[in-house]
């Protein structure tokens, strides 16, 4: 399976990526080589690759069922592959380098209040609790007045901006593993994500996200993997 | 690599095909001789009288019913950490039969109490670990049978085994100390110490007889789980329709 | 580890102190069940006193097995679990520490109140001092083993129809020895013999359980998030 084109403006042509140059990069912040996964008693793909370099954003494509999620679960570390490999910086597991994974779901508590929750989430991570960080964070998602109260009050909109505001505490050029992201998002809320993901390019940072590609900033360099291609 | 050939289910397939009238003969046989020595031949019991015969039945009934288990578990096991298809679908395989084991024992034991001691049921130490042992078979069936993903099911379905088959020791020792708090002397109901010899003829024969039944009728249950998992392989179609495919 | 721990236990009881009366089920469910046995035996006191040890037992395992069922299933609803697994980027040891966690908050909230309130019951049963003494030392000792084997079974069951009732079946048979020991425990006490051999087995079954369970079920859990 080749990666398949490249936007761009600015930047080099990207080759298509063999196994042969994954060798030759092995400090790639990910690398997934000959990846091959099953759901229940089916093939979702077979010999699966491709390499996330820093600053890089990788957009998974692929109609319904084709394994975008999957996919992303099992290099967020959910789950086993039926074969095949995938390195964190040339490692079997991502020792130094920091996954951040927001799935569909936002692992939010009803019963929390908003920053309770969103404490508890980036303490499990050993993550930073700098209380002003986190109060920054709601604040640039607007939802600062809503810190003391119960997440089961806020709409699913604001349940996704809570979860997304993980992402605005993250200081460390991390691999940001995003399952649609911009789901439930308003205008105010795309555009400070797509703010966010340009912040997290520039300093090195790297992404893997599912999603659609209208509500993706157009400036924002990408690269696309389109799951529809590698075939069972 | 040779072992790692056998493996595979398709070869599986194939062998157990050959085998299993040779299991089902040695089966008929060994049991025809087993009851004909236990229920003719061998002495009557000096207290039990003739009803201790069932135990020509019981005995081998229970102790299949704890290797099976130990099999079911190691095979379980096996196929986990090997992630060995085969494996796993022997284990089970295995379990509905040990269950039928269980039960046989269970229920031969009530026959044998009503005469011997006048209850159908006693809540000795051995019979009650078997009770257990049913329902730790019962849990493990329960289970694989509620799971939906095969591998899931598989894998599940081993950790409850291993879990068991390491508790059971613990269990069968509680129980027993158990039985001898509330009962002081245990009321015990394997056969007197010394045997004859055709008593324990019959019962060895009969445990024979037990295990190539149970070779048997698993080997059966894995034929008909190899074919439900695999029938998408060019093997199975080629069973059917010999020009399709060529068995492995 | 230990942040991870002390974070999950934390978030656990400030969850379940904002839903105070469900947090609470499991005792209610406990005090219904002892209370039926006299009205369906009988109100003679001897019969109440001899089995009141063995009863107190059994309705404080069946409590602890409806509760436990649905330990994992509201985070692994809401997306938390997947989350928890991540931690120590999907690592085995984390899966354990979260495991034992989530053991721990089950046993304060359902096994610590169990405690305190058996002896209220065995004065209902008119059972002497020293044998309620002995019947709240083993509960002390037994109900984490409770939750321990009861987090194994919810693991294996997450997501599944009939998850309580799968629960049920899979861990009983492996509470049968603390049952046995803890309830021989109390017999002897109320027989004025030593109960120490029954104590330390079911001491030595707590520190198995404490060391083998969270191992059960961190692989439980990873073939539940697969």
């Amino acid at each position: 399976m080749q990666l398949k084109g490249f936007h761009n403006p600015g930047g080099d042509a990207l080759q298509a990526l063999s196994s042969a140059s994954i060798t030759a990069a092995p400090l790639a912040p990910l690398a997934v080589q000959g990846l091959a996964l099953e759901r229940g008693s089916r093939r979702l793909f077979t010999d699966l690759a491709f390499e996330l370099g820093a600053g890089e954003m990788l957009w998974v494509r692929g109609r319904n069922g084709r394994g975008k999620t999957s996919l992303l679960r099992l290099i967020a570390g959910l789950g086993a592959a039926a074969n095949g490999q995938i390195l964190f910086d040339g490692k079997a597991r991502a020792a130094q380098r920091h996954v951040v994974y927001v799935g569909h779901a936002n692992a939010l508590k009803e019963d929390l209040s908003v920053s309770e929750a969103l404490t508890f989430l980036l303490r499990i991570h050993g993550g930073r609790l700098d209380a002003a960080a986190i109060d920054a964070a709601l604040g640039h998602w607007g939802l600062l007045a809503q810190r003391q109260a119960p997440v089961r009050t806020l709409s699913q909109g604001q349940r996704r901006r809570v979860a997304l505001a993980r992402l605005s505490v993250e200081r460390r050029a991390s691999l940001w593993v995003l399952d649609e992201p911009f789901d439930a998002l308003d205008a105010d809320g795309i555009e400070c994500l797509n703010a966010l993901l340009g912040t997290h390019l520039q300093r090195g940072g790297s992404v893997l996200l599912t999603g659609h590609q209208a509500a993706l900033a157009a400036d924002l360099p990408r690269r696309e993997l389109d799951l529809d291609d590698c075939g069972t | 690599m040779k072992l790692f050939t056998f493996a595979a289910p398709s070869r599986f397939y194939a062998l157990s095909g050959r085998v299993l009238p040779w299991l089902w003969i040695s089966a008929a046989v060994l049991a025809y001789a087993g009851l004909y020595i236990g229920f003719f031949v061998a002495p009557t019991d000096a207290q039990q009288g003739e009803a201790y015969r069932i135990i020509f039945i019981h005995v081998p009934a229970a102790w299949m019913s704890m290797v099976i288990y130990l099999a079911m578990a190691f095979w379980a096991a096996l196929g986990w950490v090997l992630n060995a298809r085969m494996a796993s679908m022997l284990a089970r395989a295995l379990a509905p039969s040990g269950m039928v084991f269980t039960l046989i024992a269970l229920w031969t034991g009530a026959v044998w109490g009503k005469p011997a001691w006048g209850t159908w049921w006693v809540w000795d130490a051995r019979l009650t670990s078997e009770l257990i042992l049913l329902f730790l078979y019962i849990g493990y069936l329960a289970l694989t049978e509620a799971i939906d993903d095969p591998k899931r099911a598989d894998r599940a379905g081993a950790l409850v085994a291993i879990v068991g088959a390491v508790n059971v020791p613990v269990i069968y020792f509680s129980v027993k100390w158990w039985n001898t708090l509330h009962q002081g002397a245990s009321v015990s109901l394997t056969a007197a110490p010394t045997m004859a010899h055709a008593m324990l003829l019959a019962m060895l024969l009969m445990t024979f007889a037990f295990w190539a039944y149970a070779f048997a009728v698993v080997f059966m249950r894995a034929r008909a789980i190899v074919l439900e998992r695999e029938c998408g392989a060019a093997w199975v179609r080629g069973l059917s329709n010999p020009a399709m495919g060529q068995a492995a | 580890m230990l942040a991870l721990f002390n974070a999950l236990v934390v978030r656990d009881l400030r969850l379940a102190l904002r839903r105070r009366s469900e947090a609470l089920l499991p005792i209610g469910f406990f005090v219904i069940a002892v209370a039926l046995f006299p009205l369906g035996i009988g109100p003679e006191p001897q019969t109440l006193r001899a089995i009141a040890p063995g009863l107190m037992w059994v309705c404080a395992l069946l409590a602890t097995m409806l509760s436990v069922s649905s330990l994992y299933n509201s985070d692994h609803a809401d997306g938390t679990l997947d989350q928890l697994m991540i931690c120590g980027h999907g690592s085995f040891e984390s899966a354990v520490v979260i495991a034992a966690a989530r053991s721990a908050a089950h046993w304060a909230l359902t096994g610590a109140p169990l405690v305190i309130a058996a002896p209220l019951f065995g004065l209902m049963f008119d059972l002497p001092p020293p044998t309620i003494a002995m019947l709240a030392f083993t509960l002390l000792l037994g109900t984490p083993i409770l939750s321990l084997l009861g987090s194994v079974g919810a693991a294996l069951t997450l997501g599944l129809r009939s998850a309580g009732v799968l629960v049920i079946l899979i861990v009983l048979p492996l509470t049968v020895p603390a049952l046995i020991f803890g309830t021989g425990a109390v017999a002897a006490a109320e027989g004025g013999q030593s109960a120490v051999a029954h104590c330390s087995l079911l001491g030595a079954l707590l520190i198995f359980t404490l060391l083998t369970a969270p191992l059960a079920s961190a692989a439980a859990l990873r073939l539940a998030v697969e």
